[in-house]
C-alpha cells in the first residue's frame, strides 16, 4: 500500500491568499452561490423595498393601511392564526400516535401527512371547494346555515390543509428523541400518566410546537393557490391580502401591490426573527 | 402476564388517540385527495381521457415538464455549490447565508411573482430596455422560470447542508490527502455520499416546480395554450366551470403528488439514516 | 423496608436476561448489585422498581407482593445514572415534583415542599442553588440533585442505576462517601448497581454479584473476598 507520507503535495490549486480551509473550491462554490442567490432572490427583494421607498411615504402609506388592505390583512392573519391553533392541537396528537402507538397501515398514514408538500395548491383549493360548497360531499351533511365553502371557515379548512405537515413534522423527532428517562423518572416519582404528560412531555415539546405553529402561521398568511377558490373573494370580507395584490396588479397599480407586499414581506421577516428566536429556546431546553 | 410499561397509556385510551388522529387525517387530507379523482372521473374514462388530450391541456403539460426540466437542474446545482462552500469551508456570517438561502419559503408565492413583474414587467425597471429589443420575460417563459426557480431555491440546499454537515470533511480530506484534485474528490467521494439526499431533495423540488401556482399566476398572463402551466390551466377550466375537466387535469397532478410520496416513503425506508442525518 | 425477590425471569427475546433469581434484603440494609453488562443487574433492579416485569416470579416489599403495582404506586426512590433531571425546571422545582404530583389528600402545603426542599438541599450539600437550572449545574452537582429528589417523598426503597457511571473518578470518590453518609443517616433500604467493585466493596453491607442472569454469590464483602464461591467470583475479584 503506498504510504500517504510520499503522496502529491496537497491541491490547493484554489487557495486563497487567507487558506481559510483546507478543502478546495471555496471561490468557485461561493462564487456561485452568491451570484445565483443575488440575481435570483436578493436583488429581485430588494426591487419591492426600493420601488416602494420610490413611491413616497403618503403613497405607501395610502395603500398599505387603506380600509380593505387592512381587512385583508385581518383576513389572513386571522385565518391563518386559526388554522394554526388548529393545527397545534391535531398535529400534536397526530406526531403523538405516530411516534408511540404501533397501528395497522402506519406506514401509508406516514406519507399521506406530507400530502399538503407534495400536491400542487391549485388543486387542493378546488377539491376543498368541491367537498365543502352546499353540494359537496361534506357540505350536504351540514346543517343549512353553516357556511364553510365561499365564507371564513372555508379559508380556515384551507390553510389547515396546508399547514398539518409543519406542526407535525416538527414535533415528531423531538418527541420520538425525547428519550424515556425523564418520564420513568417522572413515573417512580408517583405521577400519573397525565400528569408525566403535562409536566415533563408538554414543556420539553413545547419550543418544538411553537416552531410549528410558526412556519404553519407563516405558510398561511402568504398562501394563495389553495385559499382562492374556496374563498369567496369579497373584498373587506373574505378578501386574503395575496389576492388583493393581484388585484392592484391587475389595474397597473404598482405602487399599491408594491406597498401590501412590504408589509407582507415585513411580517414574513418577523415571522423569520421569531422562528430563529424559537430554535434558541429549543437548543436551551434540550441542554440538559 | 401482559402487563404494560410505566410509559403507556391503557389501551383505551391509545386506541382513542389513535381514532381520532386517523379521523382528523380523513376529513383534512384523505377525502379532498379522493374527492380529486371522484370529479376527474364523473363523466367515465373517456371524458377524462378527452380532457387530458384537449390541445390547450396538453400544452399546458408541455410547458409544466419544461419548467421543470430547466428549474430543477438549476437548482440543483446552486444547492450542490452552496452546501460545498458552507459545509466543507469555514467562514463568518454561514448562518446568514443559510437564512437568506431559505428566504423564498417565507414569501408569499404572489410575491414571489411579484417580484419579477417589477423588474421585467412592462412598467419595471428593465421594462423599457425589454420592449427595446423585443425580448419577452414577463407573459412568457423566462418569467415563469425565474418564479418557478425563485421559489424552489431552497429545495435542494436545504436537504443537502444538514447531510453534509453530518457527514463531515473526513472522506473528502482522506481523498485530497491521497492525491485526488477537487473534482475527482468531489464526483468520486462527496457524491456517492450525498446521493440519497440529493434525490429527496430532487424530488421535493420537482414537485413544488410542476405544481406552483400562486407565483406563475403573477407572471404568467394567463394566455391559453401558450403560457398557462397545468396548475393555471385546472384554474382556467374551473372558473369556465368546465369542472370535469378541471378535476381530469387536476387529477393528473395529484397522481404526480401520489408519486412523489411514494419514491419518498422509499428512500426514507430504504436509506433511513442517511435521511436521518438530515434530520428529518 | 425489606425487599424479597423470588425466582423472577425476565427474557429479552431469546436472550435470558435473568434466570430464576432470588434475593433477601434486609430493612436499611445497603446492598450493592456488582457484575459485568449484560449480567442482568440493571435488569433485576428495574423489575423490582417496577420499570419493567418479570416474565416469572415475585418482588416482596415487606410482606407485600408488589409485582404488579405500577412503577408510581410503590413509593421507591429512582436514581438514574445520567440523572434524567427535567430540564426545563429548576433544581427545586426537580426535587418539589414527587411531592406536587400526589392527590390532593396526602399533598403536603406548600410551605411544607418549600421547607422539605430546602432541607433535602442541605442535605446533599447544595445549600442555595435551588433556583438554578440543570444546565448550569456540573455533573456531580446533578447528580445530588437527582438523589435529592428522589428522597423527597420519604421512600422506604431506595434504587440507583450506576450513579456515578458518568462522572469522573474524584467526583465519584466525594459522591461515594457523600452517599453512605446519607444513607445511614436516613436509614433506607438501598440497592445500587455497578461494575466497579471497589465501589461495591467500600459502600456496601452485602454484595450480590451476577453473572449472566444468575447470581454467583451474595455476602458481605469481607466474606466474597475470603471465601470467593465460585470461579467466576474468584476471577472478578481479582484482577
Amino acid at each position: 500500500m503506498a504510504t500517504l507520507a510520499s503522496s502529491a503535495s496537497p491541491p490547493h490549486r484554489k487557495k486563497k491568499s487567507k487558506a481559510r480551509s483546507s478543502m478546495p473550491g471555496f471561490g468557485l462554490s461561493m462564487g456561485l452561490t452568491l451570484l445565483w442567490l443575488s440575481v435570483i432572490v436578493l436583488i429581485p427583494l430588494s426591487a419591492v423595498f426600493i420601488r416602494s421607498a420610490g413611491e413616497g411615504w403618503d403613497a405607501f402609506w395610502a395603500s398599505a393601511a387603506s380600509e380593505r388592505a387592512i381587512a385583508a390583512y385581518r383576513v389572513s392573519f386571522g385565518t391563518a392564526f386559526i388554522a394554526g391553533a388548529v393545527n397545534s392541537v391535531f398535529g400534536l396528537l397526530v406526531a403523538w400516535v405516530l411516534v408511540r402507538y404501533e397501528f395497522p397501515f402506519k406506514r401509508l398514514v406516514n406519507a399521506l401527512v406530507d400530502l399538503p408538500f407534495a400536491l400542487p395548491t391549485a388543486v387542493a383549493g378546488i377539491a376543498l371547494t368541491a367537498l365543502y360548497a352546499d353540494t359537496g360531499w361534506v357540505g350536504k351533511l351540514l346543517p343549512a346555515g353553516l357556511p364553510i365553502a365561499y365564507h371564513l371557515p372555508g379559508i380556515v379548512i384551507a390553510l389547515t390543509f396546508i399547514g398539518l405537515p409543519f406542526v407535525v413534522r416538527t414535533v415528531e423527532p423531538v418527541l420520538a428523541q425525547m428519550g424515556k428517562e425523564s418520564e420513568e423518572a417522572a413515573a417512580t416519582l408517583g405521577a400519573t400518566r397525565l400528569q408525566n404528560f403535562t409536566r415533563v412531555i408538554f414543556p420539553t415539546i413545547a419550543p418544538a410546537l411553537a416552531t410549528g405553529f410558526s412556519l404553519a402561521f407563516a405558510r398561511g398568511i402568504g398562501e394563495y393557490g389553495s385559499v382562492i377558490f374556496i374563498a369567496g373573494n369579497m373584498p373587506f370580507h373574505t378578501e386574503i391580502a395575496p389576492l388583493l395584490i393581484i388585484t392592484q396588479l391587475e389595474q397597473y397599480n404598482y405602487a399599491g401591490a408594491t406597498a401590501i407586499a412590504v408589509v407582507m414581506l415585513i411580517a414574513s421577516f418577523f415571522m423569520l426573527l421569531l422562528l430563529n428566536l424559537l430554535q434558541g429556546w429549543q437548543r436551551r431546553r434540550v441542554a440538559s | 402476564m401482559r402487563f404494560r410499561s410505566p410509559l403507556q397509556e391503557g389501551a383505551l385510551v391509545r386506541s382513542a388517540l389513535i381514532l381520532a388522529a386517523l379521523a382528523y387525517l380523513l376529513l383534512i387530507l384523505l377525502l379532498p385527495l379522493v374527492a380529486v379523482f371522484a370529479e376527474a372521473f364523473r363523466a367515465g374514462l373517456p371524458g377524462w381521457i378527452e380532457a387530458v388530450a384537449e390541445p390547450d391541456a396538453r400544452a399546458a403539460i408541455k410547458l409544466t415538464l419544461l419548467v421543470a426540466a430547466i428549474a430543477v437542474p438549476l437548482n440543483v446545482v446552486f444547492g450542490i455549490a452552496a452546501s460545498w462552500a458552507i459545509t466543507k469551508h469555514d467562514f463568518r456570517g454561514k448562518e446568514l447565508l443559510i437564512t437568506l438561502i431559505d428566504l423564498p419559503f417565507s414569501v408569499s408565492p404572489v410575491v414571489s411573482g411579484l417580484i419579477y413583474v417589477l423588474l421585467f414587467g412592462a412598467h419595471g425597471w428593465f421594462g423599457a430596455w425589454l420592449q427595446e429589443h423585443d425580448i419577452e420575460i414577463i407573459f412568457a417563459l423566462p418569467g415563469i422560470l425565474l418564479a418557478t426557480v425563485f421559489v424552489t431555491f431552497p429545495f435542494v440546499a436545504r436537504e443537502l447542508i444538514p447531510l453534509m454537515t453530518a457527514q463531515g470533511r473526513t472522506d473528502e480530506e482522506a481523498a485530497l490527502s491521497l492525491g485526488a484534485s477537487g473534482w475527482q474528490t468531489f464526483w468520486n467521494v462527496t457524491l456517492p455520499n450525498i446521493r440519497w439526499g440529493l434525490l429527496y431533495g430532487v424530488l421535493l423540488c420537482n414537485a413544488r416546480a410542476m405544481g406552483e401556482f400562486g407565483a406563475v399566476s403573477v407572471v404568467s398572463g394567463h394566455i391559453r395554450g401558450e403560457t398557462n402551466t397545468m396548475p393555471l390551466h385546472v384554474e382556467v377550466l374551473y372558473n369556465e366551470y368546465n369542472f370535469v375537466a378541471a378535476f381530469a387535469v387536476a387529477s393528473l397532478l395529484a397522481m404526480l403528488a401520489l408519486i412523489t410520496l411514494i419514491l419518498k416513503t422509499f428512500l426514507e425506508w430504504r436509506h433511513r439514516d442517511a435521511i436521518a442525518a438530515m434530520g428529518h | 423496608m425489606a425487599i424479597t425477590v423470588e425466582n423472577v425471569s425476565k427474557e429479552f427475546g431469546a436472550y435470558p436476561a435473568l434466570r430464576s433469581v432470588s434475593l433477601s434484603i434486609l430493612d436499611g440494609e445497603f446492598v450493592a448489585l456488582l457484575g459485568p453488562s449484560g449480567s442482568g443487574k440493571t435488569t433485576l433492579l428495574r423489575i423490582i422498581a417496577g420499570l419493567d416485569y418479570a416474565d416469572d416470579g415475585q418482588v416482596y416489599f415487606g410482606s407485600q407482593d408488589v409485582s404488579r403495582v405500577p412503577a408510581s404506586e410503590r413509593g421507591i426512590g429512582f436514581v438514574f445514572q445520567h440523572y434524567a433531571l427535567f430540564g426545563h425546571m429548576t433544581v427545586a422545582k426537580n426535587i418539589a415534583f414527587g411531592l406536587k404530583v400526589m392527590n390532593r389528600r396526602s399533598r403536603p402545603s406548600k410551605a411544607d415542599i418549600e421547607a422539605k426542599v430546602e432541607e433535602l438541599l442541605d442535605l446533599v450539600q447544595l445549600t442555595g442553588l435551588g433556583t438554578r437550572y440543570p444546565a448550569q449545574l456540573s455533573g456531580g452537582q446533578r447528580q445530588r440533585v437527582a438523589l435529592a429528589r428522589a428522597l423527597a417523598r420519604q421512600p422506604e426503597i431506595l434504587l440507583l442505576d450506576e450513579p456515578f457511571g458518568a462522572l469522573d473518578a474524584k467526583v465519584r470518590r466525594e459522591l461515594r462517601g457523600a452517599l453512605r453518609d446519607i444513607q445511614r443517616r436516613i436509614g433506607v433500604t438501598s440497592i445500587f448497581v455497578t461494575h466497579d467493585r471497589d465501589e461495591a466493596f467500600a459502600l456496601s453491607d452485602r454484595v450480590a454479584i451476577l453473572n449472566a442472569g444468575v447470581i454467583e454469590q451474595f455476602a458481605p464483602p469481607a466474606d466474597i473476598q475470603q471465601r470467593p464461591q465460585s470461579a467466576f467470583v474468584r476471577a472478578f475479584i481479582s484482577d
